[in-house]
């Protein structure tokens, strides 16, 4: 299951210990389940607070008198625009407008920024950075952090009772609240909660103090793609690819309005073709009639068989208490309510097309 | 008297007057995760050794499950279309999967019985 170039967590160790069962991703031997088992390991991130070993996830300083021209450049972001301490999520495009990835950008001060990059994409995006960043006068620098994420009501109650208080804090902001230490309010469950890269000794005693907490779990991987998926939120590699743009994957609020006519990132004049002529196909929800799962892959068709786009991702939605799936539909399929149907092992199943999330987002806003 | 054989492909066999009943191993269910579907097979339905009988999903993955011998399906555990955690809780009791006439009995021959399994799980 790990080959030779499987990278393991620096925290392997406590997961093992907490009995966790592993599995490969993105290169990454990661938990996907601790004995509690995918479901209660869902519900109990949605009810209390879920841990969640993301160290796999890279996080970049960019820092420099022109590190926000290297981010504007690189991102449909502006960088200079951003206060102190506000987050971003924005992506990295190719000249097509295809997302290479898609990311967190935080501002730290003047003259620097936190990218925080999924892990399957994390040697390319280092180079695709590096890259640009010659043109101007800023630096990339990969930090070699444990990275964790807490996730859940009880998330801010529990870090307080660590001793780490966020009170002030809100969603989409992030702070340096030690050395070495990052920690943002965002998340990838739509719960309220936070991610903190920090050295490993801290994080070892963080984590420590944390599961002495009743409210604390550990959170595998597993549940992780169920909290997401629930989320509407998307996977890249398999909701986003190079080969997809914002505008046809819905995450046109992520770019501001007036960098849609005029910016100069890669890919804008890409982007502004698409939307001039309107996105082909549209990321949607999609929930399947009755209990089966709908997984990534399987085509989508009309009433008469037609094709109508297929699914991206999909499972079964712990909280929901039924199937849940995303995927990419034609444009004029694509209003909430339409009735599709997905080729599911030689049978179609009915799977009407739905607005995200499907779990209401918890964010802490003000 | 009831025999009960193992597959490598960690599946069980309660066999009772030339009716197999058939089902997953508990280090199966454990391996899967949390069940949230159980695709049940047609009652009628001939099977060859090695064939997709029933397919189960966990939140995660679908995986299948096949016939570990010949024979015909007589019952469905239909309790699992409500509720497939049965196979997590119950995976060698009321987690049962299907029943099958037996076409060929020499083919338990080839199978396990419960400490050659052990064995093979380590």
């Amino acid at each position: 299951m790990t080959g030779e170039d499987t990278k393991h967590l620096p925290l392997e160790d406590l997961h093992s210990a907490a009995g966790a069962r592993f599995g490969a991703f993105a290169g990454w031997s990661m938990p996907l389940t601790y004995p509690a088992g995918v479901m209660k390991e869902h519900l109990h991130t949605r009810e209390h607070a879920g841990l969640f070993d993301i160290s796999h996830m890279k996080l970049f300083e960019v820092g420099g008198p022109g590190a926000a021209a290297l981010l504007n450049r690189a991102c449909p972001l502006d960088a200079g625009a951003m206060e102190i301490a506000q987050s971003k999520y924005t992506f990295f495009l190719n000249e097509a407008a295809g997302v290479i990835d898609d990311l967190i950008v935080t501002r730290l001060g003047d003259g620097r920024f936190m990218v925080v990059a999924n892990a399957g994409n994390a040697a390319e995006d280092e180079r695709h950075l590096r890259a640009l960043a010659a043109d101007f006068d800023a630096k990339v620098e990969p930090l070699d952090r444990v990275f964790l994420a807490i996730q859940g009501p009880d998330a801010w109650a529990a870090l307080s009772r660590a001793g780490i208080e966020t009170g002030s804090l809100l969603f989409m902001h992030g702070v340096e609240p030690r050395q070495h230490w990052f920690m943002s309010r965002s998340g990838y469950t739509g719960e309220d909660g936070f991610e903190i890269g920090l050295p490993e000794a801290d994080a070892r005693d963080l984590v420590g103090k944390l599961l002495q907490d009743e409210r604390v779990q550990w959170i595998g991987l597993a549940a992780r793609d169920s909290l997401r998926l629930e989320a509407g939120l998307c996977l890249h590699g398999q909701d986003l690819t190079p080969e997809i743009d914002p505008a046809s994957a819905a995450l046109m609020w992520a770019i501001p309005k007036e960098l849609r006519a005029s910016g100069h990132f890669i890919g804008a004049d890409a982007l502004r073709s698409i939307l001039e002529r309107g996105p082909s196909q549209k990321r949607v929800g999609l929930k399947p009639d009755g209990r089966q799962p709908v997984r990534a892959g399987a085509a989508l068709v009309d009433a008469d068989g037609n094709a109508a786009g297929h699914v991206t991702s999909g499972g079964f939605g712990p909280s929901t208490g039924h199937p849940v799936a995303m995927g990419y539909v034609d444009n004029a399929l694509a209003k909430p309510g339409n009735r599709l149907f997905a080729e599911v092992r030689g049978t179609r199943v009915p799977i009407d097309v739905t607005s995200l999330p499907f779990t209401p987002h918890r964010y802490r806003k003000g | 008297m009831a025999n009960t054989y193992f597959t490598e492909d960690h599946e069980w066999l309660r066999v009772e007057g030339g009716v197999a009943t058939v089902g997953i191993t508990d280090y199966a269910q454990e391996q899967l995760g949390d069940l949230v579907f159980v695709e049940l097979p047609e009652i009628g339905r001939k099977l060859a050794k090695g064939d997709t009988a029933v397919v189960v999903e966990s939140v995660k993955a679908a995986s299948d499950v096949y016939a570990p011998v010949d024979g015909e399906i007589t019952e469905a555990n239909t309790a699992l279309s409500s509720d497939p955690s049965l196979v997590n809780s119950a995976a060698t009791g009321d987690g049962w999967l299907w029943k099958m006439k037996l076409s060929n009995a020499s083919q338990l021959d080839s199978l396990m019985d419960e400490a050659a399994y052990k064995a093979h799980i380590g």
